[in-house]
């Protein structure tokens, strides 16, 4: 993305795809940090970062000036751990990467090789207006994933934000399955795991491991990242009583930076959450005790951690629960807040869980899902509230350059508005 | 934990495709008993409505099920039973508690044709796993409801959240004939027998496409392929035709069940995803004799929108699944619209414990996606695809379904249009009968499973 960028900046014309400058007028701004939209204002959108947005803010010059009247204009939606990229079909082994039971890694399994740009479910998402994401492989044989990478959604071939953002691991229920049958099992695993990561990181050059070993050195030495803090580690966890175990770790490992996912239970411990800084990202509509560890399950889930202070983001969007969907996911929330009891989230602060917040806990604060100078330039022109079942994007905008809507989808619906063959199969009508 | 529900079903059959293989049923499992066929039915309703005060909702936007809308609507029901429906005039009879729904909507009951609410309960665990019966490719012989669990927590958040007052529990679809579904009401119960929706009739679950090749074919097994799949249908039904024209002297389960079909009182609810093979399923329902009520999943019935309202077929589907697995790749969220373009009967179905809690916001989101190109379903219309048109398809459309006098009062009160996301019920009655109100914590039922448990039915 940054080449084209440069192009644009130096004048030069890429053919079909160029970052411009663009200025929407008169619609309203929802800038995803948390406030409440700003009607009548205006965004300056250029050399593909956002200039300046708000109701002061005029037209600049030599910017494309798009009517946004009667619109609203969102960031990016940010979609925090995602499969996008990595299936044509879930169930189609071929064409599914997500996972690799057979492979003999697993914390080294790096999912940024894999990444395919052209993914029908990469354009179905961006056409939902989602921008950027995070991406996870699923657990094999191990309870180590391998590593997630942070991309984003623009129709060209340079996917990749930020390769091996994080590691993931799976506690919890899944967890001690993987390890073998037991929490116990999980536990020793992770930090027999750990401990191998930390004595490869000490070795000298050239030397040998101890025979006792576990890990392949590759797993080891991916790990050694996450021991040192220098790489996220995202947990896969939901019970409460397992979420404390999670933060207990760094007692023994102290530069750990933790991310929940899941947390079905977060809302029972929400003050040791909140107080150890580590933030979450979670499904917030799954209510029901799916599991002996979600028993407390609860829509209440995300107002109530957010309410206790715990930096939470909507995420976890997977197979039939798509990445285009988090905008219900979060007008849902602001839903609960009109049910006597129940917990949620203020409209802004239910956008900034789908834009901001999970930029913030990808490490992409104040660059990317938000509408702030500086940010990267990606903006979304809604027909109506962006939270709203009715709504969807008109264009969207990554890195100030305008996106195709182009997909098998798109060419479906074209296809099949009528159902007329008099002259020709349908198999012409393209 | 991060297995979607839908990856649970599909893994399903493949985990359990090593499981034993039963052949055919035990001779002795036969009993002569030619007469008990036309006995009382077997495992009858005792589903009583509970009591309910004579009641006028007034000063709501009254969306009827039909296609109706009426703003500033009065709803009047009594003794379990809608009494009349109109404008602001209506009379409110002496005796009659008003409830104001200035600012308020109302809608029927919701209804979801599709669930595996008790047989796929809440927590999903092995032990409470009872919806595939998958030892033979075909077990017509088997009823979902000898597997639905009541207590499953899943009932309570249909009818707290989603308004949920009727549903369909249907075995899975890894088998080509998957058993009988049970009707239910939303109505807690002790028993299964005590959810029964009386007077229901039954339907037959049969599954096309990938599901049944699949598990059968990793077996090594008949049917391994499409055509193995029309190849074992088509036998089971000349095999109940044969049965049909005899005598009964030795009873079949199975066989009742799929002559119950052939007579046209069993419905048959086809889960099958892909135009192509619709259209063939729906031959050999000419060629067998027996009709199809529904398509489920049908996330190609956009391309076949004309064949489907030929042969009045309703299609009960997702607003915008695709691409899980190969039959469903070409989904796309404009199904609903275009079915309804062409006319056909469209029905939102949910096969999801979670998407059941939110039938109207996946109408909503398919109605707008029709929008966006053109073809734009009215408000009261999309309504129908989560109450009347599922009524209808399930064989209970003259009972419920739809706000008319004389219908079971299934009413919710939502606290906006049902079809925006912000919304949720917030009153919801089941033949008269207050079952949830979101401004009495006491009223919102907490299954035996919850109680006492960290969550409690998410009341705490």
């Amino acid at each position: 993305m940054k080449r084209l960028i440069l192009a644009a900046l130096l004048g030069a014309a890429p053919i079909s795809v160029s970052a411009q400058n663009v200025t929407i007028t008169n619609a309203t701004i929802a800038t995803g940090d948390g406030s409440a939209p700003i009607e009548h204002a205006t965004v300056v959108v250029r050399a593909g970062r956002i200039v300046s947005v708000g109701r002061d803010t005029t037209v600049l010059n030599g910017t494309q000036v798009v009517d946004g009247t009667g619109k609203w204009v969102t960031p990016g939606l940010f979609s925090a751990v995602t499969d996008l990229g990595l299936w044509d079909v879930e169930a189609v082994d071929d064409s599914n990467d997500t996972s690799a039971d057979k492979s003999p890694f697993n914390a080294a399994l790096d999912v940024a090789t894999a990444l395919n740009p052209a993914s029908e479910h990469i354009a179905v998402s961006r056409e939902g207006g989602v921008t950027r994401a995070s991406v996870t492989p699923f657990n094999g044989s191990s309870i180590f994933a391998g590593q997630g990478a942070v991309i984003d959604l623009g129709k060209d071939a340079a996917i990749v934000m930020k390769p091996r953002a994080f590691q993931y691991v799976e506690l919890g229920e899944s967890g001690a399955k993987l390890a073998g049958g037991s929490r116990v099992a999980a536990h020793t695993a992770l930090r027999n795991a750990l401990r191998e990561a930390r004595e490869v990181a000490a070795l000298p050059l050239g030397a040998q491991r101890q025979g006792d070993v576990l890990l392949t050195r590759a797993d080891a030495a991916a790990l050694a990242k996450v021991i040192d803090g220098t790489q996220t580690l995202y947990v896969g966890v939901e019970r409460a009583s397992d979420i404390r175990g999670v933060m207990a770790l760094k007692t023994e490992f102290p530069k750990l930076d933790l991310v929940l996912v899941g947390a079905t239970e977060g809302w029972l411990v929400a003050p040791e959450i909140a107080a150890a800084r580590v933030p979450v990202i979670t499904m917030p509509m799954r209510d029901l005790p799916s599991a002996f560890e979600a028993l407390a399950a609860t829509m209440s889930n995300v107002g109530r951690m957010k309410k206790a202070g715990v930096k939470v983001a909507i995420g976890l969007f997977e197979g039939g629960n798509q990445p285009r969907n988090a905008t219900e996911q979060a007008g849902n929330l602001v839903a609960l807040t009109k049910i006597p009891g129940a917990s949620g989230l203020t409209w802004g602060e239910a956008l900034a869980a789908i834009t901001s917040i999970p930029a913030e806990i990808s490490g992409f604060g104040g660059k990317a899902g938000v509408l702030a100078p500086g940010a990267v330039g990606d903006v979304v022109l809604w027909d109506g509230d962006p939270l709203e079942l009715s709504s969807a994007p008109v264009s969207v905008w990554i890195d100030g350059v305008k996106q195709p809507t182009e997909s098998h989808q798109a060419r479906l619906r074209e296809r099949y508005k009528d159902l007329d063959e008099t002259y020709l199969p349908k198999a012409y009508d393209w | 934990m991060r297995e979607t529900p839908w990856k649970r079903r599909l893994l399903c059959g493949l985990a359990m495709s090593a499981t034993l293989v039963m052949t055919t049923q035990a001779a002795d499992a036969k009993k002569k008993d030619k007469d008990a066929r036309s006995g009382p039915a077997p495992y009858a309703s005792t589903y009583k409505p509970y009591p309910g005060r004579p009641t006028a909702l007034v000063g709501a936007t009254v969306y009827d099920g039909r296609g109706g809308r009426i703003d500033n609507g009065t709803v009047l029901f009594e003794n379990g039973k809608v009494v009349a429906v109109g404008a602001a005039d209506l009379a409110i009879p002496a005796g009659y508690d008003r409830v104001d729904g200035s600012g308020k909507f109302v809608t029927p009951g919701v209804i979801d044709i599709h669930s595996h609410l008790g047989v796929y309960p809440s927590p999903s665990v092995d032990a409470l796993s009872d919806g595939n019966e998958m030892t033979s490719p075909t077990t017509p012989d088997v009823w979902a409801e000898h597997s639905v669990w009541p207590q499953d927590p899943g009932f309570t958040r249909a009818l707290i959240n989603g308004g949920v007052t009727t549903l369909q529990i249907l075995p899975g679809s890894g088998n080509l004939i998957g058993g009988r579904a049970v009707t239910l009401k939303n109505v807690p119960s002790r028993t299964v027998q005590g959810m029964k929706y009386p007077g229901a009739p039954y339907s037959l679950k049969m599954a096309c496409g990938e599901n049944p090749k699949r598990v059968y074919g990793a077996r090594n097994q008949k049917p391994m392929t499409r055509m193995g799949n029309f190849s074992v249908d088509r036998q089971a039904w000349i095999d109940a035709k044969q049965y049909m024209d005899g005598d009964h002297a030795e009873r079949d389960l199975g066989k009742d069940t799929l002559e119950g079909v052939l007579k046209g009182e069993i419905l048959v609810q086809n889960h099958c995803y892909r135009a192509d093979e619709m259209a063939q399923v729906l031959d050999m329902a000419k060629e067998m004799g027996y009709k199809v009520t529904a398509f489920h999943h049908a996330v190609e019935a956009y391309k076949i929108g004309d064949l489907l309202k030929a042969n009045d077929v309703c299609a009960a589907i997702w607003a915008d699944w695709y691409g899980f697995k190969m039959e469903a790749y070409d989904g796309i969220p404009e199904n609903a619209a275009l079915l309804a373009k062409q006319g056909a009967c469209v029905v939102i179905h949910s096969d999801d414990e979670n998407g059941i809690q939110r039938l109207n916001q996946a109408a909503a989101r398919a109605q707008a996606a029709g929008r966006r190109i053109g073809v734009d379903v009215p408000d009261g219309q999309v309504v129908g695809w989560f109450t009347y048109n599922a009524a209808k398809a399930m064989g209970i459309g003259e009972k419920t379904g739809s706000l008319e006098a004389g219908k079971m009062a299934d009413v919710v009160l939502w606290n906006g249009n049902p079809l925006s996301v912000y919304s949720r019920p917030e009153k919801v009655w089941s033949d008269g009968a207050l079952l949830y109100d979101a401004h009495d914590p006491k009223r919102k039922p907490v299954s035996d499973f919850e109680l006492g448990q960290p969550g409690e039915g998410d009341v705490k």
